[in-house]
């Protein structure tokens, strides 16, 4: 293994996904975790681009650090917060089995994937990226291309109808 | 050839899902809850991403997939949030240990 600019790009943004991911674990203030986690999906959208994976990153950024992070802060502030996370009844001895259980799945699955090495095979993902993605998707993915648009119809109409539901009982009684 | 192995990037993602699984199950707010499969989500598009470059047979199918999942995701998280509210609007509450409204 030598010592590239990818290799130092590599490590920086991963050293930032986790340490995103380890104060969404440790902060108490709600706000803060989610802000936390922005960075993580900002580093994953970086790592996307070194796997010559423009488009998908572009998209990560929109629709991760964008939306769903907006979203989530639009959950936090219509919903009532002590501020902080409360405290889990008895939940010492629960915690500590929990990961317990989540560091023997991770060390399981290491043990497959810690040597894990395929001959490297010239690819040209990277040229001309979009591209590529906009013609695979509009030959080969075409039917679960426009099955997307139905599922995004189908939780839009969702999401107002179950938002909207208790206004019309509320103004019923009134 | 690249310098940073395949098995780096399958390990980050590996960590991240650890990070989100931990979360999802510890967090009492459902907001964190919901988020944290976020990440859970992102870890595997890593892997997705991470295959259709370095795997046996390189192709873009594995970024369209990737693309997939993340709009099946957006939609989980908006479908997710609107549950909470109308929760929320029953119970006043975020807790998730106080939704159990389908045990009687």
């Amino acid at each position: 293994m030598t010592l590239t600019g990818e290799f130092f790009a590599f490590m920086s943004l991963a050293l930032v996904a986790v340490i995103g991911g380890v104060l969404l674990l440790n902060l108490t203030k709600v706000i803060h975790m989610v802000v936390a986690l922005v960075f993580t999906f900002v580093s994953i959208a970086g790592i996307y681009v070194l796997l010559s994976a423009e488009f998908v990153a572009v998209v990560q950024v929109m629709i991760y650090s964008g939306a769903i992070t907006i979203i989530m802060l639009f959950g936090i502030m219509l919903t009532r917060h002590h501020g902080e996370e409360a405290e889990p009844k008895g939940g010492g001895l629960r915690k500590l089995l929990l990961f317990l259980g989540v560091l023997g799945f991770g060390a399981a699955v290491y043990l497959g994937i810690y040597d894990l090495n395929f001959e490297a095979v010239p690819n040209t993902l990277h040229e001309n990226n979009t591209e590529q993605i906009g013609i695979s998707l509009y030959s080969q993915y075409i039917i679960p291309f426009e099955l997307t648009s139905v599922i995004l119809l189908v939780a839009l109409v969702g999401a107002i109808v179950l938002a909207r539901k208790d206004d019309e009982k509320e103004g019923d009684k009134e | 050839m690249s310098s940073v192995p395949v098995s780096a990037f399958l390990a980050l993602a590996l960590i991240l899902f650890c990070i989100g699984l931990y979360g999802a199950l510890t967090k009492r707010n459902t907001v964190i809850v919901l988020i944290s499969i976020e990440l859970m989500l992102n870890a595997v598009n890593i892997n997705l991403v991470t295959f259709s470059k370095y795997g046996v047979n390189p192709s873009i199918t594995g970024q369209v997939f990737a693309l997939f999942a993340i709009a099946v995701a957006a939609a989980e998280a908006a479908v997710g949030l609107a549950i909470l509210i109308a929760l929320y609007r029953n119970r006043r509450t975020v807790n998730i240990d106080e939704m159990n409204q389908l045990k009687n």
